[in-house]
């Protein structure tokens, strides 16, 4: 099993760079996941780091190897596809033994192989069907045995849930980590589902336009973002992005004047603050209640659209200054449509960022 | 569905059956021929009167047709053969790797199959002596390459466009090389590709006349179409209908025959693709 070490990779397609130098350190074992919007680059670095796309600049290091100039079967990697790629014409068995026979295995060494894998993803039964007479699961299963039997060093996964209906990829979802826990092996996961993020991963790469933004696990990006994109990419719903003025800075933090009247002392680190100071107020949506009357560190506004779920509910309320705010609380909803309602708000859990979009550290 | 009225049922009918006439009559009038002979073959007559299978056994007698037959078969397998294998690789090429001036090439490849066959014909004369394969089957095969490969590369190339990249990614990741790409993992999934090339490559080379006309000279060398327009009659005057109606009936069921066992074949291959399936 194997540390993977991305140094300054760049990729260009023609004159258009799209991996504008990513420094990373994927550690022995370590489960990664790549988030991002569509678009951010996500898919190239994880074919990158499997060899299907040349590195423009830069170098990959794989077992302490440089691998930067290796063809995938050499780097020792293992590849699941979001089509699943199973070869059509090839049965189950097939599939699985493909790269083995390649690589001119002994017959009994692959069968004794194959039937492990077929075990352990309980693909028994099987192994003498056509990848067309599978269901989708089933099919996803044997595209994981096909990469556990070549025991490789780092396996890859390209969103490889996201053909499946929703059931069926929270099942297989637990299967992927259950596997993680028995494979051992270093697990480099490409999606752009939250709950996949967050669940799986022991450590978050959010990408954004080909570069890193912010690199963690997946509680440290949720509760300390470092910046507005992340801070709006992590959480569902998204953050709330409130623009205020900084009224006062005290080591307690910083008391922020809210739309409408209102006023918030976010604990968060002031030094590069000052008073007057244009910043962006970042507060969850599960963060947010209904406040009584006896405090003042609520917001007050107009209820535009509820949305009930059932054990929980979504205001979407109109501040002041044009901003729509979402709430989050439990239960059913006491208000109706354009009544008036003030939503409190705690200065712990409050993130402010400055104008260049980066976040000031929280206390807490 | 809506009911169509009688009057519309019997016009379609009988449209079909004015296009089944219309394609089929002349088989149908070649093999009533071959079955007559002397003056009878002169007259006008739309339903079978004799079997008479003297011309069938005339036209081996009199002229080496079996050698001939043989002949076609070679040349035609040997074409088949070298413009799939030639044509599969070269559609990986233009399909899967991309390089400078792939447009190009693949628009002068098309080009060649527009020539006319007579525009090359002094050209390749020309190449044909060079390599010293006049009046010889290899002659013969390099001649009919020129007009199958045309066709062959364009129809795999746009059918291996077709085929998901991810597969072949997933071929890489298992460690294939180019070729067990195309061996094992693409040649498989082309069979009703190959097929239906490989049957209309068959068909061009087994009815091919202009060059085999050109580039043979002896008897002992032709293919069945030059042959049955050389077949002559016993005195100049006699042109025998009876033996050339027995020898095109005689070529023209192995085709039918192959068309035949193919047939399913060829409709998933000339549709495939179409639809994402």
């Amino acid at each position: 099993m194997a540390e993977v070490i991305l140094r300054q990779v760049r990729k260009s397609f023609g004159r258009v760079e799209t991996i504008h130098g990513v420094d990373l350190h994927i550690r022995d074992r370590e489960f990664v996941v790549f988030v991002g919007p569509s678009g951010c680059g996500k898919s190239t670095l994880l074919r990158l780091i499997a060899g299907l796309e040349d590195i423009t600049v830069g170098a990959l290091e794989i077992d302490g190897e440089d691998v930067t100039d290796k063809t995938p079967k050499e780097r020792g990697i293992a590849m699941v596809f979001q089509s699943y790629a199973l070869y059509p014409h090839m049965t189950v068995y097939e599939n699985m033994a493909f790269g083995l026979k390649l690589s001119k295995t002994d017959k009994h060494d692959i069968d004794a192989k194959v039937r492990a894998a077929a075990d352990t993803l309980e693909l028994g039964e099987l192994l003498d069907r056509l990848p067309k007479q599978l269901s989708g699961g089933q099919r996803q299963r044997v595209a994981i045995g096909r990469a556990i039997v070549r025991n490789p060093k780092v396996f890859l996964f390209d969103e490889p849930l996201s053909n499946l209906d929703a059931s069926l990829r929270v099942q297989m979802r637990i299967e992927i980590a259950k596997l993680h826990e028995r494979m051992n092996a270093t697990m480099v996961y490409v999606t752009h589902d939250q709950v996949e993020a967050m669940t799986l991963a022991d450590k978050i790469v959010v990408l954004s336009a080909g570069r890193v933004e912010q690199v963690g696990a997946p509680l440290d990006l949720y509760h300390h973002p470092q910046n507005l994109f992340v801070a709006g990419f992590i959480g569902s719903p998204q953050m709330n992005f409130i623009s205020c003025e900084v009224l006062e800075t005290s080591p307690e933090g910083a008391t922020l004047a809210l739309p409408g009247g209102g006023h918030v002392l976010a604990a968060v680190n002031v030094t590069a603050l000052a008073t007057g100071d244009r910043v962006t107020l970042g507060v969850r949506p599960e963060h947010l209640f209904h406040a009584g009357a006896d405090t003042d560190q609520a917001i007050s506004g107009t209820v535009e659209v509820v949305e009930e779920l059932g054990e929980s509910h979504f205001l979407y309320v109109r501040l002041a200054d044009g901003t729509l705010l979402t709430a989050r609380a439990g239960g059913d909803a006491p208000q109706s449509i354009d009544s008036t309602v003030r939503i409190g708000l705690k200065g712990g859990d409050c993130h402010v960022f400055g104008a260049d979009g980066k976040a000031m550290p929280r206390l807490a | 569905m809506m009911r169509r009225s009688p009057l519309k049922t019997l016009g379609l009918y009988a449209l079909v059956a004015a296009i089944v006439v219309f394609s089929v009559f002349p088989f149908y009038y070649a093999i009533l021929s071959s079955f007559r002979s002397g003056s009878e073959l002169f007259t006008v007559t739309y339903w079978p009167s004799s079997f008479d299978p003297s011309n069938y056994i005339s036209v081996f007698a009199e002229q080496p047709f079996a050698r001939n037959i043989l002949n076609s078969v070679a040349v035609a397998s040997v074409v088949v053969g070298l413009s799939l294998f030639l044509g599969v690789t070269a559609a990986y090429a233009l399909a899967r790797v991309s390089f400078r001036g792939r447009g190009v090439l693949l628009f002068t490849i098309l080009s060649v199959s527009m020539f006319p066959q007579v525009a090359v014909l002094s050209g390749m004369f020309e190449l044909i002596r060079l390599l010293g394969i006049y009046n010889s089957l290899p002659g013969l095969v390099l001649s009919n390459l020129i007009l199958t490969l045309p066709f062959t590369v364009w129809v795999l190339t746009t059918f291996m466009r077709e085929l998901p990249k991810e597969l072949e990614e997933a071929a890489v990741v298992d460690g294939a090389s180019s070729w067990v790409i195309v061996r094992h993992v693409f040649l498989p999934l082309m069979w009703p590709a190959l097929v239906t090339t490989g049957l209309l490559a068959f068909i061009a080379a087994w009815n091919e006349f202009l060059f085999a006309l050109t580039f043979t000279l002896s008897n002992d060398m032709r293919t069945v179409p030059v042959a049955i327009a050389l077949i002559t009659g016993a005195s100049q005057h006699e042109l025998p209908w009876g033996n050339i109606m027995a020898a095109s009936v005689i070529v023209t069921v192995p085709l039918v025959v192959l068309v035949l066992i193919f047939q399913r074949k060829i409709v998933s291959g000339l549709t495939a693709g179409a639809v994402k399936g």
